[in-house]
């Protein structure tokens, strides 16, 4: 479909303001912020900025057990239990699809079978983007083990459509390099995208503050994952709540529609009936 | 006998189980997930499942992560 005849994405523009909530592979959720779990300076902290966020989606990573280290120590999964949280397990740290789908398989164990998953195969280790051909392998081969995923991948529009085709339940290209705090480097990208996708798409990496989050909601995105801008913030709680802030008004900016940008001024106040 | 436990050489008793090594480890009960030679282990079967010399077993679990 040329971008010409592409049908522009449904938008809701109810007076009410009534949002329709975010649903990914069926299930529906009223928050569009999801984040991260890495960074904290504990898990008190960890667990006092989620509740602060609002979030309902929270990624973890998978790593090896430290034999004989770990005996009374807290569970980063009592502090964000699966019964409050939809969990969803990263590949972070994969650079092929093979260890990729292997993480994947490991998580779905260890989470009792639950198929969501976040897919990352990274490409190297200065600049964390993805490696897409390895990424496009890795989502295949789980779509067809019956994962659900949701893929970290670049601001290619032509990418992220083959992954809504494969059958991938949201794509999340990213802002900026992960880590970065930048901000959405390349806004028009993020805007062809989404009014492309017929499944959930969300900016994956690179916000910096609240800001950035609110310019990913207005572009129409259907929400945002972020964890460093939260976890490196002076005041995490703080820039948590800030950040659930901007994904509510960048949302309902988005719904409501913004006025047209004009190269001059037009006057908010009548031009006629003045007293002099 | 020695098996590989998370890349790393490790003793233990012949013929234990999965589940005997969980126990071994303190990890009993926590939210672990088990590979045994690169194949899935799923939890209901760690008790049925006697380890060989050799063995490569990966025990994960849920860490911080973005």
């Amino acid at each position: 479909m040329s971008p010409d005849t592409a049908p522009s994405r449904p938008r809701v523009l109810e007076r009410s303001g009534a949002d329709r909530p975010l649903v990914i592979a069926g299930r529906s959720f009223t928050s569009r912020l999801l984040v991260g779990t890495g960074k904290y300076k504990d898990l008190d902290e960890t667990a006092r900025a989620i509740e602060a966020s609002g979030a309902q989606i929270v990624t973890v990573a998978l790593r090896r057990t430290n034999i004989g280290q770990n005996k009374g120590e807290p569970n980063l999964l009592d502090v964000i239990p699966p019964s409050r949280y939809t969990i969803l397990p990263n590949t972070a740290g994969c650079y092929t699809a093979d260890d990729a789908v292997r993480t994947c398989r490991l998580a779905r164990e260890l989470l009792d079978g639950h198929p969501l998953v976040k897919l990352e195969v990274l490409g190297d280790k200065k600049t964390l983007y993805p490696d897409m051909p390895a990424t496009l392998a890795a989502a295949e081969e789980l779509v067809k083990d019956g994962f659900e995923v949701m893929v970290y991948c670049t601001d290619d529009p032509i990418a992220a459509k083959r992954f809504e085709d494969m059958g991938c339940v949201a794509v999340m290209p990213l802002a900026a390099p992960i880590g970065s705090g930048l901000g959405i480097q390349n806004r028009y990208n993020i805007l062809t995208i989404v009014e492309n996708a017929s499944v959930p798409i969300l900016v994956d990496a690179g916000v910096g503050t609240a800001s950035d989050a609110a310019i990913a909601m207005e572009l129409g995105c259907d929400g945002v994952l972020m964890n460093t801008a939260i976890a490196e913030a002076k005041n995490p709680v703080l820039m948590a709540s800030a950040m659930k802030h901007a994904i509510i008004a960048g949302r309902e900016a988005f719904l409501a529609g913004r006025m047209p940008r004009r190269r001059y001024a037009s006057a908010s106040s009548p031009e006629s009936g003045l007293p002099f | 006998m020695g098996v590989i436990l998370n890349g790393k050489a490790f003793d233990l008793d012949d013929g234990a189980t999965v589940e005997a090594l969980i126990a071994r480890l303190q990890l009993a009960g926590r939210r672990v997930a088990v590979e045994l030679n690169g194949k899935i282990l799923p939890r209901s079967q760690a008790g049925a499942t006697r380890l060989k010399p050799g063995d490569a077993i990966e025990i994960v679990h849920a860490i911080g992560g973005g």
